[in-house]
């Protein structure tokens, strides 16, 4: 086996690190659920590449066609794709509340406006009692 | 048709459809009733399914009558009925709390939609526990998932947001190193069913792609069980979520990824490939040690109950992942039995906190000074989970840390049996700081007109209380059902 036999998985591998990179090393709330959508896309590429036969068809049966492609992987995909919509869906909404309540989206602020009470304009619930 | 052949589906599709439906109705009584109609419906139906199973063994379902392995199987064997009725019903005792509670945490026009998301995450735990397909597993885990990052952002403080963010980050990535787990196995052997897998695994266990799968799966599933170097969403995760939803997760959530790890391990890989030929033992007993000990340090310096009793949910899946970790059937009884003590431990803890919120409005220790003079039977409460939570006799903490000693000594180990013990006494020392605060300090002036909590609080609260010690002392239910599971993980039993 040489390095291009293989170079769906080379690519898949690449956007899952990259995307796992960008969540752990970006401070910015945005651009991790990018990174966090590049490293979910990735995985539909390891189903997907593999479900494909070279001069394969639909797997419909007929007389004329002996070669079929996998379809269960592009279900499977289908059900992953609509998973990874509502994470990031639900991830920025979470993003906006968090701009509305901090008035940053940058991870460093929001830890220095937490660990500091004084900070925070509404206060803990404790406080409002 | 016959209703009985068709409770698995039922048991998952009564709560998933009441889901909708509650958002439908916009009425926040409609919505209520609906849902707890199907909760506790759900529980009455996992009630049958554990009596059916220990009858007749293991059951297999069908999906559309599309029989597996091709189609989606749903199979309720001792471990997974055991699960069913845990969560179920805990969520049947937590819903008619979250009513009374929700009223002081949430706005009103938000009450429908956290009864409808409640659903959503407990037909998403219930699936993840009775699905015998791979990936229908992961598409289980991400309803249940998603709808508990929701929950927990609807908490009142503004750090519960930020709390939810970073689940939502750490859930995702655990989720997606599950899919690429589930993938691999699925381009190894081209099934998803996961009893099909467990039968074509087993000539190519050493494969490289497989091993590639179980590291994948087991950092996934790791992070959702929140592990010890894993865990780092959950102790804000519960304390900044509304009360009721801190009750329930804490409850049920990892302890049903708990399950997928148990499931993946013993069902699917095997017990020889994991624990014969890799390392995984010392792995998992190392991590084990490190959780109960790193988190019950970290939960005696707390200063937010909450906070101290989500790092304490830490150690004690320590206790959960030592117990896998020794790989025999004692063993995994002590774990699964610990998995259901722990839940209505922590279930009754937290609800009981969340009276405290409502008496006093928070629950910083520095607030709950002499707050058993005011709320006695509550304190008693926390005090008598605090002491399950030790493994004092007489209380459910008790039963699962004399198996886990019992299969220490059955390995010979008796170095951990010191470790357990000394573990404990760690928490003595987090329970100890409730029980000086509360017991024996002047209480504060401002908390002189605040009253013992409202029976709608209390009467739940108290029956998981009640379950804690009445599985310290009659554990036929607990012990029975876990060995039962056990043997069957390990295939000693049919």
């Amino acid at each position: 086996m040489n390095f291009f036999s293989h170079y769906d998985y080379w690519v898949m591998l690449f956007l899952a690190m990259s995307g796992l990179f960008i969540v752990i090393a970006r401070g910015n709330l945005i651009k991790k659920l990018v990174g966090l959508a590049i490293l979910q896309t990735s995985v539909y590429l390891l189903y997907l590449a593999p479900g494909k036969i070279v001069g394969g068809t639909a797997p419909i049966v007929d007389a004329a066609f002996t070669v079929y492609s996998n379809p269960l992987p592009q279900v499977l995909i289908l059900t992953a794709i609509v998973v990874g919509v509502a994470t990031l869906a639900l991830g920025l909404a979470l993003v906006v509340r968090i701009r509305e309540e901090y008035g940053t989206i940058e991870e460093d602020e929001i830890l220095r406006l937490d660990a500091d009470p004084a900070d925070q304009p509404s206060g803990p619930p404790e406080a409002q009692r | 048709m016959n209703v009985a052949e068709h409770l698995p589906a039922l048991q998952i599709v009564l709560p998933l459809a009441s889901a909708p439906l509650a958002v439908l109705l916009r009425d926040r009584l409609a919505a209520f009733v609906l849902v707890l109609a199907a909760t506790w419906a759900a529980f009455a139906i996992s009630i049958l399914l554990w009596l059916q199973v220990g009858e007749t063994g293991p059951m297999s379902y069908a999906i559309g009558s599309w029989p597996p392995p091709w189609g989606i199987e749903y199979r309720v064997d001792a471990l997974s009925s055991l699960l069913l009725m845990l969560v179920s019903g805990i969520a049947a005792v937590v819903l008619p709390y979250s009513r009374s509670s929700i009223e002081r945490e949430i706005r009103p026009e938000k009450h429908t939609l956290f009864y409808a998301l409640f659903a959503l995450c407990l037909s998403g735990l219930l699936g993840i526990t009775i699905t015998g397909d791979a990936f229908n597993l992961f598409v289980f885990l991400e309803i249940s998932s998603l709808s508990s990052y929701a929950l927990i952002a609807l908490g009142k403080d503004r750090r519960s947001l930020t709390a939810s963010y970073q689940y939502l980050i750490m859930g995702t990535i655990g989720a997606t190193f599950i899919v690429i787990g589930v993938g691999l196995l699925y381009l190894k052997t081209g099934t998803l069913n996961l009893a099909d897998l467990g039968v074509r695994l087993q000539a190519m266990t050493s494969h490289r792609p497989v091993l590639a799968a179980l590291a994948f799966l087991t950092v996934g599933i790791s992070l959702k069980l929140a592990m010890f170097p894993l865990h780092q969403w959950l102790p804000n995760a519960y304390a900044y979520a509304p009360s009721a939803v801190s009750a329930f997760l804490a409850a049920t959530a990892t302890k049903v990824s708990v399950y997928a790890l148990l499931r993946f391990y013993f069902s699917v890989f095997g017990e020889t490939a994991i624990f014969q030929r890799l390392p995984m033992e010392d792995l998992m007993l190392v991590l084990a040690l490190a959780g109960m000990f790193v988190a019950s340090t970290v939960a005696i310096f707390q200063d937010n109950l909450k906070r101290l009793f989500a790092y304490s949910s830490v150690a004690q899946i320590g206790y959960i992942v030592l117990g896998i970790s020794f790989d025999s059937v004692t063993g995994l009884t002590a774990t699964i039995v610990h998995l259901v003590n722990h839940a209505v431990t922590k279930g009754g803890l937290f609800l009981l906190l969340g009276a405290v919120i409502a008496g006093i409005g928070g629950v910083t220790l520095a607030r709950a000074h002499g707050l058993a003079r005011v709320m006695p039977l509550t304190s008693f409460g926390i005090v008598l989970c605090g002491l399950s939570l030790i493994g004092v006799p007489g209380t459910a903490g008790f039963v699962s840390k004399w198996y886990l000693i019992l299969a220490a000594l059955e390995k010979g180990q008796w170095w951990l049996v010191f470790l357990i013990v000394l573990s404990s006494l760690l928490a003595v020392a987090y329970v100890w700081r409730f029980v000086e605060v509360a017991y024996f300090r002047a209480p504060r002036a401002d908390l002189a007109g605040v009253r013992e909590a409202p029976l709608a609080l209390a009467i739940p609260a108290w029956i998981l209380v009640g379950a804690t010690l009445w599985f310290g002392v009659d554990t036929s239910l607990t012990v029975g059902s876990a060995s039962r599971a056990a043997a069957q993980l390990l295939g000693a039993a049919p």
